[in-house]
C-alpha cells in the first residue's frame, strides 16, 4: 500500500538516533513484527530512492486534545548516516512524507510459552519492539542489547515497560556489561534448564552470523532480520539479495531481501557466502 | 474532449504508450497490488536466459545524483522456470507482456527466440544485445553493428512475433547500431538502456559497486536518452521505444515530440510502483489540456 503520511513527532533519542511518529492508514493496523517500510526522504530527485526503515511500532494515537479522535499510527528508529536520513531528521510535525507499506515477509512467533530471546545490534534494535509487544503476551521475553556505547543502546526503558528482561552489553563497557552482546546471550543460553528457547536477531552482519552460529549449535530456531541496498523494496529490482543455504558455482541461489524476508530462517542462508 | 491515447507499434496495438522497462518490473506480478495492469501499454518482464542466472556479488545498487546505478548481472529464473512459473500470470492480464532476453553466443540467441516464439503469453519479444554489466553476451553484441546484425538475423529467423532490439548507449555512433538492427531484420528499437558509470567511496576507498561499474539509470540520463532517440528516429525507418530518466508524463511526450512511437519507464518504478500508470495519465491530461487529439501525432513532432 502507498499513502501519505503526517509526521505526528519526530526527535533524537540518543546523540545520532532519532524516533518518528507519523500517521497509518486503518489497514495498517495488519502489520506483523519484522516487516518494513520504505519512504521517500524528499519529492524531488536527490535522494532519487526511498529509504527502508523497521517498523519500531504501530497502533492507536491518541492525541493530547481532549475529545480528539484516536488514529493509527507507526513508528521508525533512525540513524543519521547520509544525505536521506539527515533530511528526516530536519522534519517537523505535520510535515508530510510517501510511504510504501507495510512490505516484506515479519517474524514467525514461534511456540508460545517457550522462551524467545531477542538480539538488537544498535538500530538493529528497530524492528524487535513490536515484536517484543506480541511475544510478551504468551511468551517469557529477554532482550540482549547491544552497541559500541551507551549512545547506541535504544529504549531499553520502552522493552521493559513491556515486561522483557534486559541485558545490556557495549563494547566499551559505558553500559552494561562491557563486550559484545553474543556473550551476554551465551551466558543465557548456558545457564538454562534443557528450557526450549527461540532466538530472534537483527543487527549488524557480525553479530548476525555470530547469532546464527551459536543457535545452530544447540539446535535452537533462529530467526535474523537482514538489511540490503534496495531500490524497489517489492522484489523486482533484485539489488538487495543475499545467498541461501543451497548456493554454489552452479546453483545461484540467491533470496530477495525485501520480498522473501527481510526475517529468514537463520539455516535458509548462505552465511559463507555473504 | 478525450485525447486518443492508442498506438500501434511492430504491429501491436497498444492501449497508450507506455510501456515497463525490464528489468525495473519483475514478470509483472509485483505490481499487481500498486497499479491496474490493464491502464498501461505494455510491460517487458526481466532479461531471461536459457539457464537460470545469479547475477553478480554485492552490492549492486548505488544512489547517485539524480539517478542509481545498477550491476545487477541478469539475474534471472532461466526460461523453464519462467514458462512454468510466470507465464501462467500473464495469461490473467489483457496487456501486451514483451519478453526480453539474451544469450552468451548468436546460437544461444537464436535459441531463445524460437522457445520464446512458442510461448503464447508472450506478444513481442525484446533482444537485450545492451547490458552493461556481464562480460559475455550482452554488451559484447551490443558496441560492434556486425555482431548486433549477427544477432538480430538469428532471432528473426526464429520468430514472427514483433522483435524488438534493445540498444545500449556505450557506443561512439548510435546510428549505425540501429541502422545494423534494422537491416538485419528487427520490427523496433528500444533504447537506451543504462550508460555505464561507477561510484566511489572515498573512506574506504574502493569502488561503490562489487563489479566496480555500473549502469546509470534515472533522471539523470534523461538528456542523453532524448539526444539518442532522436538521432535514430530521424534517420532509421522503425518505430523506436524511448526510454531514458522518464518520471513523469511531460519527460514521456518530450520523448515522443523527440520521435519516439512509444516510451518505457524503468527507474521510476522502483519510487513508485505505480508510476507507469500514473505517467500515461499525466500524459493524457497534458494533450487535452493541449487540445491534441491524439498521442500518436507528438511523434517526431518537434518543430
Amino acid at each position: 500500500m502507498q499513502f501519505t503520511s503526517m509526521i505526528l513527532s519526530n526527535f533524537q533519542i540518543s546523540p545520532g538516533y532519532w524516533r518518528m511518529r507519523l500517521t497509518a492508514p486503518r489497514e495498517f493496523g495488519h502489520a506483523e513484527p519484522g516487516q518494513f517500510i520504505m519512504l521517500r526522504t524528499s519529492s524531488g530527485i536527490d535522494p532519487l530512492l526511498r529509504r527502508p526503515f523497521g517498523i519500531f511500532d504501530a497502533g492507536l494515537h491518541s492525541p493530547p486534545q481532549t475529545g480528539a479522535a484516536s488514529h493509527p499510527f507507526f513508528e521508525i528508529l533512525y540513524k543519521v548516516v547520509g544525505k536521506g536520513t539527515s533530511l528526516l531528521s530536519s522534519l517537523h510535525e505535520n510535515d508530510l512524507l510517501d510511504v510504501l507499506g507495510p512490505l516484506g515477509k515479519g517474524f514467525d512467533m514461534g511456540i508460545p510459552g517457550e522462551e524467545k530471546l531477542i538480539v538488537g545490534g544498535g538500530v538493529g534494535l528497530a524492528p524487535l519492539y513490536l515484536l517484543a509487544r506480541e511475544l510478551v503476551k504468551h511468551s517469557p521475553v529477554r532482550l540482549f542489547a547491544g552497541g559500541r556505547s551507551r549512545d547506541d543502546i535504544l529504549c531499553i526503558t520502552e522493552f521493559e515497560r513491556l515486561g522483557v528482561e534486559c541485558y545490556v552489553a557495549t563494547e566499551d563497557g559505558s553500559l552494561g556489561e562491557c563486550g559484545v552482546v553474543t556473550e551476554a546471550l551465551l551466558k543465557r543460553l548456558d545457564s538454562r534448564n534443557r528450557q526450549k528457547s527461540a532466538i530472534f536477531a537483527c543487527g549488524p552482519h557480525g553479530m548476525l552470523d555470530a547469532v546464527s552460529k551459536i543457535a545452530s549449535e544447540r539446535s535452537i530456531p533462529c530467526q535474523v532480520s537482514l538489511e540490503g541496498y534496495m531500490a524497489c523494496g517489492v522484489g523486482a529490482c533484485l539489488g538487495c539479495v543475499t545467498p541461501g543455504k543451497n548456493r554454489t558455482a552452479e546453483n545461484p541461489d540467491f533470496r530477495c531481501v525485501c520480498a522473501e524476508g527481510p526475517v529468514f530462517d537463520s539455516r535458509e542462508l548462505g552465511w559463507g557466502n555473504i | 474532449m478525450r485525447p486518443d491515447m492508442g498506438i500501434e507499434i511492430a504491429g501491436m496495438k497498444l492501449r497508450n504508450p507506455v510501456i515497463a522497462a525490464s528489468g525495473t518490473f519483475g514478470y509483472g506480478a509485483e505490481f499487481a497490488p500498486y497499479l491496474d495492469l490493464e491502464k498501461i501499454g505494455a510491460f517487458a518482464t526481466k532479461g531471461l536466459s536459457l539457464k537460470p542466472r545469479g547475477g553478480n556479488p554485492l552490492p549492486r545498487i548505488v544512489e547517485t545524483p539524480g539517478g542509481m546505478l545498477n550491476a545487477i548481472g541478469l539475474q534471472n529464473v532461466g526460461i523453464d522456470s519462467f514458462i512454468a512459473d510466470k507465464a501462467p500470470f500473464l495469461r490473467t492480464v489483457d496487456t501486451p507482456a514483451i519478453a526480453n532476453f539474451f544469450g552468451n553466443t548468436v546460437e544461444e540467441y537464436a535459441e531463445m527466440a524460437e522457445r520464446l516464439d512458442n510461448v503464447a503469453e508472450i506478444a513481442a519479444l525484446e533482444v537485450n544485445i545492451s547490458c552493461p554489466n556481464v562480460k559475455e553476451g550482452g554488451i559484447l553484441f551490443g558496441t560492434d553493428p556486425a555482431q548486433a546484425a549477427a544477432v538480430v538475423r538469428a532471432c528473426r529467423r526464429m520468430t514472427g512475433k514483433p522483435l524488438i532490439v534493445k540498444l545500449s548507449p556505450n557506443v561512439t555512433d548510435i546510428v549505425r547500431m540501429a541502422s545494423a538492427c534494422a537491416d538485419a531484420g528487427a520490427d523496433a528499437l528500444s533504447l537506451i538502456n543504462t550508460l555505464t558509470g561507477m561510484a566511489i567511496d572515498l573512506k574506504l576507498r574502493r569502488p561503490a559497486l562489487a563489479n566496480i561499474t555500473g549502469g546509470l539509470s534515472g533522471p539523470a540520463i534523461k538528456p542523453v536518452a532524448l539526444r539518442m532517440v532522436w538521432q535514430v528516429a530521424r534517420s532509421v525507418k522503425l518505430p523506436v521505444i524511448g526510454m531514458g530518466g522518464i518520471m513523469s508524463g511531460t519527460d514521456a511526450l518530450e520523448f515522443m515530440l523527440a520521435g519516439a512511437a512509444a516510451v518505457q519507464v524503468g527507474t521510476a518504478s522502483f519510487i513508485n510502483p505505480g508510476a507507469l500508470q500514473k505517467i500515461a495519465e499525466e500524459m493524457e491530461k497534458w494533450l487535452s489540456e493541449n487540445n491534441v487529439e491524439s498521442v500518436r501525432s507528438m511523434t517526431g513532432a518537434l518543430q
